[in-house]
């Protein structure tokens, strides 16, 4: 039994290998991006517009409102992030309906390039809000002798979100595995639609702490900025 | 559990392939739309509100205008209220006055008529009696009234006063081949000698007369010539009788029609 579609090589020339996850990663963002090009060529701006304009508005308007309501008072800035985080594992997820199918979330790979993406992300986005040494300042916050803290929080947060989402999914799959081998038929459609709950979940849980780091950078920068306008 | 370090870097520029890509396909034109739709809106809110303020100002002015109107014409109704009243006033006055002069007139008028019509009786009445007055005498007239009538006639003729006498001469002796006398009956002979004796007596001259019968006279004896007469007839009498009755007739009728002008104003 194969733990992770990274196991799965399709073709590989020295460290380049192209595998199950890869494939399936291209497959979701084509089906993404085929998606989204079909229903936003014919855009309506009346009040009347098509069911899939409405369903793709509530997507994007809704993505729109959580990182709104989570602090961030500008979220078209960090939609394209934090939205394509969501899909990306959302579709990911959900693709487990499909017989055969192998979730690219449920690579470590993945899941470490997605938390390295947030990792990266929260310090652009705080210095482009405030700049390199108000960004930098924050790790000094509330005293510097908490900055190795700070560092150490930060990597160790990276890396729970890596591996919560890859354990979850990986997990899931699995234990479908496992049940198919003992009880073939009810149990793993029963587990398959858990299984989909979990990758909801997941890709909710992982774009929500992705832009509760990224608002927390951005206030805390913003909060040194203001005191030090007040100061002065 | 091995991290495929190709791997994650794969993903990871997939990962920003796919958010740019996302970007320009599904974000940014879903905003765009969202945002055009909301501004459509809005506009679209804001012009049913300023149409709703504009509304409202031209309602207020329109309750404003229809208060004034209102007044107006109030004032105007009562004005003409008033008018009409005044004219109504005026026109039965005038109704009135023209009504009295009316009943004036026609009280004149009514006056005149009967005035008229008691004169045109009294006329009649006048007619009447002399008609009957006429017929009763040329009932009883006769040759011996005649003959009374011719007696008479000639003591009427000598007793005439000098004045009377030479205008009687003047006039037939210029023409005294054409006296005529005129009686109701044929006179006697005697009655013609006598009449010719005492004419021929005052007028001292032989002259032949004319007879004639007239039965007009009713009874009596008429001369005349060159436009003088002399006569002595009932028709004479009833004709004086007749122009003195009425001269007195009209005479009353005067003074009346003064007096009922003067009751009526």
């Amino acid at each position: 039994m194969d733990l992770s579609p990274d196991q799965t090589i399709f073709w590989e020339y020295g460290f380049i290998t192209i595998n199950l996850t890869l494939v399936t990663t291209w497959g979701v963002m084509l089906v993404l991006i085929v998606s989204s090009w079909l229903v936003t060529r014919k855009l309506r701006t009346d009040i009347q517009i098509s069911r899939w304009q409405c369903f793709l508005e509530m997507i994007v308007t809704g993505i729109n409102t959580q990182i709104e309501e989570v602090g961030l008072s500008k979220p078209e800035r960090y939609i394209g992030f934090i939205g394509t985080l969501f899909l990306f594992i959302f579709v990911s997820n959900i693709g487990i309906i499909l017989p055969g199918y192998s979730p690219p979330t449920g690579s470590l790979s993945t899941t470490a390039a997605l938390a390295l993406s947030v990792f990266l992300a929260v310090p652009f986005f705080g210095i482009s809000e405030s700049g390199f040494g108000g960004y930098l300042k924050s790790y000094l916050q509330p005293t510097w002798i908490m900055l190795p803290f700070n560092i150490i929080g930060e990597v160790s947060r990276t890396l729970a979100l890596a591996v919560r989402l890859f354990g979850n999914i990986m997990s899931g799959g699995m234990i479908v595995a496992i049940l198919l081998s003992i009880s073939p038929f009810i149990f793993p459609i029963i587990m398959n639609m858990l299984g989909l709950l979990t990758g909801t979940v997941q890709a909710y849980i992982f774009s929500i702490l992705a832009t509760v780091y990224i608002a927390a950078a951005v206030r805390n920068s913003k909060e040194k900025t203001k005191s030090k306008v007040i100061t002065t | 559990m091995d991290i495929n370090w190709f791997t994650v870097v794969a993903q990871l520029i997939n990962f920003l392939i796919l958010v740019w890509l996302l970007k320009r396909f599904l974000y940014k034109p879903i905003l765009d739309a969202v945002n055009k739709r909301e501004k459509k809106i809005m506009d679209q809110l804001k012009d049913a509100a300023d149409k709703k303020t504009i509304a409202e100002q031209e309602k207020e002015e329109f309750k404003k205008k229809n208060e004034e109107f209102d007044q107006q014409k109030k004032g105007l109704m009562d004005t003409v209220v008033a008018e009409a009243a005044t004219e109504k006033n005026q026109l039965i006055e005038t109704a009135k006055a023209e009504a009295k002069g009316l009943i004036f007139k026609m009280e004149e008028a009514a006056k005149a008529a009967q005035a008229n019509e008691n004169k045109e009786l009294a006329q009649n009445t006048q007619k009447q009696v002399f008609e009957i007055t006429r017929k009763a005498l040329s009932a009883i007239a006769s040759l011996s009234l005649e003959e009374q009538s011719a007696d008479t006639f000639i003591k009427h003729l000598k007793a005439s006063k000098e004045e009377e006498k030479q205008q009687f001469i003047d006039a037939f002796k210029s023409h005294p081949d054409s006296i005529l006398v005129k009686s109701a009956f044929e006179l006697p002979t005697k009655q013609q000698d006598e009449i010719t004796e005492a004419v021929n007596a005052l007028l001292h001259t032989e002259t032949k007369l004319q007879f004639k019968t007239a039965p007009g006279i009713i009874s009596g004896i008429e001369l005349s010539t060159n436009g003088y007469k002399v006569a002595w007839s009932f028709s004479e009498y009833l004709s004086a009788l007749e122009e003195n009755i009425s001269g007195e007739t009209r005479e009353k009728a005067k003074p009346n029609v003064k007096e009922d002008s003067d009751v009526s104003n």
